[in-house]
């Protein structure tokens, strides 16, 4: 038996690459029996390749695991569940229609000669739920269990399998506050009982919370190993964010002129409540925040993809109607998508009918398209935003990501739009183009249009905008001025909901 | 690139292919049956091709938008048993031919209703309707036919203009070939189309009203239904009940054929009116040999799967050539 504070795994100066990308430079971890440990980094620090490389997913190129001080074998998910690691995702993955026994115990069912022994399954259920300190009925579905149930019962599961370390990936990113209480509980309990958890969170209140032991990693490698009562959430903060703000950001200073959007009280309970805010001409206004705080959905409500329930809408002062994008785009707003590939762009058609999608207005004789004139718009734009491809008939899906973030860019700015609402705009695009695409967004606020930009990228936000919006889950926490914004506050405010010195 | 683009460049030249394989066949038929490549046999290829050109015209939206209507046979049965109820009745002929048009476009608009407003899919709904709509046919004439119409209108139905091999019907398909062809090819309209067909959801951020879209093209297809319902009715001088059982088939073939997608997103009126050419050419070639009906359905169901099969197969190729060509 593992006794409470014994090392378990020892990962040392661990490295990985795909193909020419370096997700983990020389990482470190320590996990010791009974502790709740907290994995923190910004996105693509390499926490979830960590989580990969330990639950068999990757293989590492370098460095050394010991589990119990014995080599351990990666690269094969079962080896890991064999070496007592067990993965508990974000959204479980139960067979909704089987009972609760027959989930934990799915495809190593006790046997009683031929027949499987129900009995005991069902009893063995239910004194790991009652471990756990949440006592679900073994024979109930797994359907309409909360996704903290769910989760329970995945926890079960892994301690079937004498799982001694137990990993999380952001748990609690889809519960609500109730639920996380009760993962909590469940925390304590596996912690009593001598198992290690690691867990990935952006909440950072909640880190503070439960855990006894706090890595940071940033850009692949760690930063900081320490026992929580020798930190804090001011210094985890600069650790995670580490880096200078580069030169990325080519800031014009516009002159602000009058509000274009005004959004007031906009809520829709699934997402978002009570969102009030305007973006004025020539100004960028930047909705920060986590990945799924409800930024994304604020901007599809606004340009009418999606409806919402109550607040308003109005676009130079006069009132726009919900749930309609032909509307929306007729007052002039455009929306670059979060999604290039799924929402942005028609994949396998041309760049040329990809750019001139909004723009038929201009393009049409007596209601036939003029390709001539087509094809001249398409060569405007592919200058104007140096877009690369062969043949305006290529279709989009054989550019590069940061050409095809630029047709749509493109597409949109086609139609001159008075409001350009752009989310993630820079997401998976090279460095150069990346710039190139702030360069451009810029560029639209100070011809003196209204630029409303949702991104996860801390840099961007400070480099770019003129107005920062902290959103946290779902509701508006903070909203900082070009001058007072730091990384730190932003990042306090999005993951602890307060507002920081 | 996605499979899905790979498909799609594949698919695109599917449809120019489809025009050389219909040379191929003339060519082939015209040698092996003296009498394949006359004016009057052409006659009858575009003449007994009618109502599934009509059809495939509008079928063509249908399916590039990711949609299908399995319904049009039974819409014709029905507009056609109405024309001739009507008249029958004592109704003016072009107030019956009227009735045959506007009960072809509300039936399509009801497929479209019940497809877009309570968001059935359209397969299911348009199997519920090719019986339905062929039901209530059956129900207005039972086993009765009607078969006396004005000499005018049977004339147009079979008749050729002047001493041409061209049937007097064969002007409005070339009007209505040209209208559809204008309208997927050049107008914003057809460009929506094919994106709805692309990804639904891109269209729904490019601010296409998909809803509307799909209403539009489903009550265009009981239209042209109705047409071919028309059509058919004078061509063979008598409306019934079972006018034109299995025609459905006969167009999504056809279609499929000319290099649609029958995923949506791709697909060209060129390369339509080629695959009910081809069909057409074959079927004539196979009666021309007096092989019987059977082996010709059988033809046609091969040519069906051969249409459908040959961009994956050669895709399938392209993808085992490359991987050996890494291998090795």
């Amino acid at each position: 038996m593992v006794a409470k504070g014994d090392l378990l795994l020892e990962m040392n100066g661990v490295q990985k690459r795909f193909g020419g990308a370096v997700a983990l430079r020389g990482t470190d971890l320590k996990i010791r029996a009974g502790e709740i440990h907290a994995l923190l980094g910004e996105n693509g620090a390499g926490k979830s390749t960590m989580l990969k490389i330990l639950s068999g997913v990757h293989i590492n190129d370098g460095g050394t695991i010991k589990l119990g001080g014995k080599d351990f074998i990666t690269g094969s998910p079962q080896a890991s569940i064999d070496q007592g690691v067990a993965v508990i995702y974000q959204e479980p993955s139960l067979f909704l229609d089987l009972s609760l026994a027959e989930n934990v115990f799915i495809g190593r069912q006790p046997k009683k000669g031929v027949a499987i022994d129900w009995k005991f399954a069902q009893s063995e259920a239910a004194r790991l739920f009652k471990e756990l300190g949440v006592e679900l009925d073994p024979k109930r579905q797994a359907r309409g269990l909360s996704i903290a149930d769910q989760q329970v019962v995945e926890i079960a599961k892994a301690l079937s399998m004498n799982a001694n370390i137990i990993l999380m990936d952001e748990p609690t990113a889809a519960l609500s506050a109730s639920e996380v209480e009760r993962l909590m509980t469940v925390m304590k309990s596996l912690k009593a009982a001598n198992k290690a958890v690691i867990f990935v969170s952006h909440r950072l209140d909640e880190v503070f919370a439960i855990s006894d032991f706090i890595t940071v990693m940033r850009d692949g490698a760690t930063v900081s190993e320490n026992p929580v009562g020798k930190t804090d959430l001011q210094k985890v903060i600069k650790e995670m964010v580490g880096r200078e703000l580069t030169e990325l950001f080519p800031k014009t200073e516009n002159k602000i002129g009058a509000v274009v959007l005004e959004v007031k009280d906009l809520t829709n309970p699934a997402y978002f409540r009570n969102v009030s805010f305007n973006v004025k001409k020539g100004e960028i206004v930047a909705l920060a925040g986590l990945v799924g705080s409800g930024r994304s959905e604020v901007a599809r409500a606004i340009f009418g993809v999606d409806k919402y329930e109550s607040g308003s809408v109005s676009l130079n002062g006069k009132a726009l109607p919900a749930g309609s994008p032909v509307e929306a785009m007729n007052r002039k707003i455009a929306l670059v998508p979060e999604d290039r590939r799924q929402q942005g762009l028609f994949m396998v058609a041309g760049v040329n009918r990809n750019i001139s999608m909004e723009s038929f207005d201009r393009l049409t004789d007596r209601g036939l398209i003029n390709f001539k004139r087509e094809r001249s718009l398409t060569n405007t734009w592919k200058e104007k935003l140096s877009i690369k491809f062969a043949n305006q008939a290529d279709p989009v899906d054989r550019l590069s990501g940061g050409n095809q973030q630029k047709t749509v860019l493109a597409k949109w700015l086609a139609t001159d739009p008075d409001l350009l609402i752009v989310d993630e705009p820079t997401r998976g695009i090279d460095v150069a183009t990346k710039a190139e695409v702030h360069r451009l967004v810029n560029q639209a606020a100070s011809e003196g249009k209204a630029v409303l930009m949702i991104s996860s990228e801390l840099p961007e936000v400070l480099g770019m905008a003129d107005r920062i919006i902290v959103m946290r889950e779902g509701r508006q926490v903070a909203e900082l001025s070009r001058k007072e914004a730091t990384q730190e506050k932003i990042i306090a405010a999005a993951t602890t909901g307060k507002r920081s010195a | 690139m996605s499979k899905f683009a790979k498909l799609g460049s594949v698919r695109r030249s599917w449809d120019t292919a489809i025009i050389g394989l219909l040379l191929l066949v003339w060519v082939f038929a015209s040698l092996t049956t003296s009498n394949f490549l006359t004016p009057l046999n052409f006659s009858y290829i575009f003449s007994n091709t009618s109502e599934i050109m009509i059809i495939a015209f509008a079928m063509l939206f249908m399916i590039i938008l990711g949609e299908i209507d399995l319904s049009v046979a039974s819409i014709l049965a029905l507009g056609s048993s109405m024309l001739g109820w009507s008249y029958a009745k004592g109704a003016p002929i072009w107030v019956s031919i009227l009735i045959c048009i506007l009960v072809g476009t509300a039936c399509g608009f009801i497929n479209g209703f019940l497809v877009t407003k309570l968001g059935l899919g359209s397969l299911a709904v348009t199997i519920g309707t090719l019986a339905l709509y062929r039901g209530i046919a059956n129900g207005l004439l039972g086993e009765n036919t009607v078969n006396e119409f004005p000499e005018f209108w049977t004339s147009f139905g079979f008749d050729t203009i002047g001493k041409s091999f061209m049937p007097k019907t064969l002007p409005l398909i070339i009007i209505f070939g040209i209208l559809f062809g204008l309208l997927l090819h050049k107008t914003p309209f057809g460009r929506r189309t094919l994106a709805i067909g692309q990804s639904p959801e891109a269209a729904k951020f490019a601010g296409v009203n998909v809803i509307r879209h799909k209403m539009i093209v489903f009550t265009f297809t009981g239209f042209m239904s109705g047409v071919a319902g028309v059509i058919y009715t004078f061509r063979f001088s008598t409306a019934q009940a079972d006018n034109g059982v299995g025609l459905e088939l006969l167009v999504i073939s056809a279609i499929l054929l000319g290099g649609v997608s029958i995923f949506g997103g791709i697909g060209t009126m060129w390369g339509v009116v080629a695959g009910v050419l081809l069909a057409g050419s074959v079927e004539s070639w196979l009666t021309l040999q007096e092989i019987n009906a059977q082996w010709r359905t059988i033809v046609t169901g091969i040519l069906l799967l051969i249409s459908v099969a040959a961009p994956v197969l050669v895709q399938k190729g392209k993808a085992r050539r490359e991987l050996k060509a890494l291998k090795s």
